[in-house]
């Protein structure tokens, strides 16, 4: 049985993350011996190999920046218990207003702003994309989980119509891509020779910025006062139409950011597959990281690791794609039950009279 | 003609599988998002069952099996240790794809014989439009039958009427003394085996073979319908079918003189979801919306 704690435990909030990480670990490795599938050398693969060289170690921080941009976002919608999961969507979005921006630019004269404005327009499409839910909820009612989850379908088919139709490249010889996207559009690379680019800078500033707001303002008060106890945020005169509103916005913004920052840096055109599964991947970042801006910088790397773990199993094991994503399911599953003991122990029996 | 309506009865029944079993946890007061996991474990456990036995029949019994075993994953995490039922529910859907990749591996590239219909073809009558409705395989009616019998079931049983309590207030459930842990763990586990047989069908009728991620999004869009049907197990028949006509109508769409891109045509079950989903939000408690849905219980004494 489970019982309530008179207080939530610290320690274990800090250590659920480190213990979900070790579980998944020795589950993978049950999993993959179960499968028949040599167990230690896939772990050293999806766990080991991301770290094993200057490259790898710079992928790993491509693949960390959109889901940072994203999680930290996340964080701060989940700490006032509205639950989006359309972030998927929202990052869609951001790269189609990205790459309506960058594809439609005057052609010629160096244009510095042109990568200020693609990446000011993805912030905008998320945040749109963001504000639908929230303007629903906040009129009729309508619950926030579903209503992100359906547009998130109809902002993919949108992404595909338009690189099948109207903003397809003439050039293309019918694939459903866009033209590649001009220089002055394109995020400079931080490092010569990787592909580790100015994103990192963005993820980084927004992630402390989320932080300052959130522990700082009053709105940032709101936000928590709203997570932990509606009814008493309401009482003390923050509106919650106002709350969910913001943090729609905020966290939309972010993953459209996230998506823009993606178009203009390794994929540098549109395409129907621009995802990668970021939108998803960045909820299980956020959890990872407590709910906490700086927190989603550091659990954006953990997930990092499954991505390009995984990339390196299907070139080394022959391993499907998909397969990385056994991992980051276990993790958010066993992140979740071991979050439930910060605020309840295990009793093998119930309390007399309990 | 013929043959669009022939593929609207198949696309329409994993959806009405899926969606009826989603609607019994649904109704019990738990959002399960982790569908098209389920379906995905459901599909290749079906598959890799069929191939090696010959027998279809064992393989749809798997498929179930695989949905109601991912299902208690499910059910342990988000009921268990009362977890966030949406973040649950994303863990096996992310679960469940990264799974049914790596069992379904060696068996891509194989193919059985699909499912055959039920009646012989020479037993059939001889007007095309019966021909077309009796003419499908046994699953087809096996949905139909389901979603009549969950009918049955939520409005005309009393056990069905506690499901319900419980979805709607489960902690005034709990003081009358009604099991609302093991009410919601069953109703989660038939959703489950629901989505699994929505998997088994894909794998063993649609297309029968087995491809990484074949059920392509339909997971998401029988959570879709559920909503849209107003959690209605009768509509959900009727939006199953409306469903499968909008996603095939990318196939069909110039052959019935549609001119509007697919995409757009394609859309419109989830456009069309959000619209119900507002309407039914400011009406309240008209419609059949659980009112502790995804919201987590703990029995206080």
């Amino acid at each position: 049985m489970l019982e309530r704690r008179v207080s939530p435990s610290p320690v274990l909030a800090i250590l659920s993350p480190v213990i979900a990480v070790a579980l998944t670990i020795i589950a993978g490795f049950a999993l993959f011996a179960a499968l028949g599938k040599d167990p230690v050398k896939a772990m050293e693969i999806y766990f080991l190999s991301p770290f094993a060289d200057a490259y790898n170690r710079s992928e790993l921080l491509v693949k960390a920046i959109p889901l940072a941009l994203i999680g930290s976002g996340l964080a701060i919608c989940f700490r006032a218990g509205v639950f989006n999961i359309g972030a998927p969507g929202q990052y869609t979005l951001g790269a189609i207003f990205a790459g309506g921006v960058a594809l439609h630019a005057p052609e010629g004269a160096a244009m510095i702003w042109l990568l200020p404005l693609t990446l000011a327009a993805g912030f905008v499409g998320g945040m749109l994309w963001g504000w639908i839910p929230a303007f629903l909820r906040v009129v009729s009612g309508a619950n926030v989980i579903l209503v992100s989850l359906m547009l998130t379908y109809v902002a993919a088919l949108l992404l595909d119509w338009l690189v099948r139709g109207p903003w397809t490249d003439p050039q293309g010889r019918g694939f459903p891509k866009s033209a590649l996207f001009p220089d002055g559009a394109l995020m400079p690379v931080l490092l010569p020779g990787t592909r580790l680019h100015w994103g990192l800078a963005l993820a980084v500033v927004a992630a402390l910025a989320l932080a300052w707001m959130l522990s700082r303002t009053r709105r940032g008060f709101g936000i928590r006062a709203m997570g932990l106890a509606p009814k008493a945020a309401a009482f003390a005169g923050f509106s919650e139409a106002k709350t969910i509103t913001y943090v729609m916005l905020v966290s939309g913004g972010l993953a459209g950011l996230a998506g823009a920052v993606e178009v203009t840096s390794t994929i540098q055109q549109l395409q129907p597959d621009i995802a990668a599964g970021y939108g998803f991947a960045a909820i299980i970042v956020a959890f990872l990281g407590r709910l906490n801006p700086i927190g989603a910088l550091i659990a954006a790397l953990a997930l990092a690791v499954t991505y390009i773990g995984g990339e390196n199993a299907q070139i080394l094991l022959k391993l499907p794609k998909n397969a990385a994503f056994v991992f980051q399911g276990m993790l958010l599953f066993f992140l979740l039950a071991c979050d439930t003991l910060i605020h309840y122990r295990l009793r093998l029996r119930r309390v007399a009279g309990g | 003609m013929e043959a669009f309506l022939v593929s609207m009865i198949v696309a329409a029944t994993p959806l009405l599988f899926a969606a009826t079993g989603e609607l019994v946890a649904e109704r019990s007061g738990v959002l399960n998002l982790g569908v098209e996991g389920m379906m995905l474990l459901g599909a290749v456990a079906a598959f890799a069952v069929a191939l090696s036995t010959g027998s279809s029949t064992l393989g749809i019994v798997a498929g179930a099996a695989a949905g109601a075993g991912a299902a208690a994953l499910f059910a342990l995490v988000a009921l268990g240790f009362t977890a966030n039922q949406a973040a649950t529910g994303l863990a096996l859907a992310i679960f469940g794809t990264g799974v049914s990749g790596l069992i379904g591996q060696g068996y891509v590239g194989n193919a059985i014989d699909p499912l055959a219909p039920l009646l012989a073809a020479e037993s059939l009558p001889d007007h095309p439009a019966l021909r077309i409705i009796l003419g499908r395989d046994a699953m087809v009616y096996l949905a139909l039958a389901l979603a009549i019998a969950v009918w049955f079931y939520l409005t005309r049983t009393r056990s069905g009427l506690k499901l319900r309590a419980i979805g709607d207030d489960a902690d005034s459930a709990h003081s009358v003394g009604l099991k609302v842990l093991p009410s919601r763990f069953a109703a989660v586990l038939f959703g489950g085996a629901c989505a699994g047989l929505a998997g088994a069908y894909l794998s063993l009728a649609y297309t029968p073979l087995w491809g990484e991620n074949m059920t392509a999004g339909r997971g998401w869009i029988a959570l879709a319908l559920v909503v849209f049907a107003g959690w209605g197990p009768i509509r959900v028949i009727f939006g199953a079918y409306l469903f499968a006509a909008a996603s095939l109508s990318q196939f069909y769409g110039n052959a019935l003189g549609l001119s509007i891109p697919s995409q757009f045509l394609a859309m419109t079950p989830y456009l069309a979801t959000i619209l119900a989903l507002v309407v039914i939000s400011a009406a309240g408690a008209r419609y059949n919306a659980p009112a502790m849905l995804g919201l987590p219980f703990r029995p206080t004494r």
